[in-house]
């Protein structure tokens, strides 16, 4: 099914920049870039990795799916809005994360007393790691797309196109 | 066996970081710049930090050098 969709010819009617290679490219990798980016976030108090490294991953995959879709498929794309929300939702949880320890009594941040932690080695066991982790994935990929719509999207250069 | 490796991956980064800052192209210069990104990924995994090589494989061979390449598409290709 998965290489179905991969090799079936698509044809935009209206394209200025649509290009074959990466788009084949782009449906071949994509989906292992993004199941990396995930193991690197949800083993980051396991293994190598965190917030920030899996965020990138991530980020990276989404730049490449904008770079080639952008043109494309207007419903499939991911608009400048779309990745400043996520920025702000990955800090935003971050902070609350950070103020649930304080409402049951403890210092900011808290750990150990409010979250359950699990058997030491497993997934599940690092109480609120793994929470904080996710927002921080969602905030860095959410910058790094940001970061490059801003660049390419934004205002007009000097010979006057948008 | 292991050292002379090391030793080629660095004499490979100084040649890099030599060649990006001569070169008048500046795709050529992002290009290299993303070979230099990608052995210095290496260079952190034999540092034993494999956090490190993650990131600078995603960021400097990934992301940076899109970012560079939106610039270089909003602006001129050649250095004077």
């Amino acid at each position: 099914m998965w290489l179905f969709w991969l090799f079936r010819r698509r044809c935009i009617k209206v394209n200025t920049m649509h290009d074959m290679v990466l788009e084949v490219v782009n449906r071949l990798l994509l989906p292992f870039i993004q199941l990396f980016g995930m193991y690197i976030l949800f083993h980051g108090h396991l293994s190598p990795g965190g917030g920030f490294s899996g965020g990138a991953v991530i980020g990276a995959s989404l730049i490449l799916y904008s770079l080639t879709f952008r043109f494309a498929r207007i419903k499939h794309r991911i608009d400048h809005d779309t990745s400043v929300f996520f920025e702000a939702a990955g800090a935003l949880i971050y902070v609350a994360v950070g103020f649930v320890g304080l409402f049951f009594g403890y210092n900011f941040l808290t750990n150990r007393g409010v979250f359950p932690l699990g058997v030491p080695g497993q997934l599940w066991s690092s109480g609120m790691i793994l929470i904080i982790t996710l927002a921080l994935g969602a905030k860095v990929s959410g910058t790094i797309l940001s970061l490059f719509q801003e660049l390419l999207e934004g205002g007009s250069d000097e010979r006057g196109n948008p | 066996m292991l050292q002379a490796i090391n030793i080629l991956l660095l004499v490979f980064l100084v040649v890099c970081a030599v060649v990006v800052a001569r070169t008048k192209d500046l795709l050529s210069a992002v290009i290299i710049f993303g070979a230099y990104s990608m052995v210095m990924s290496i260079i952190w995994q034999q540092l034993h930090s494999p956090d490190i090589a993650i990131t600078e494989a995603a960021i400097g061979a990934g992301a940076t050098s899109l970012l560079f390449l939106a610039a270089i598409s909003r602006t001129r290709r050649h250095e004077e």
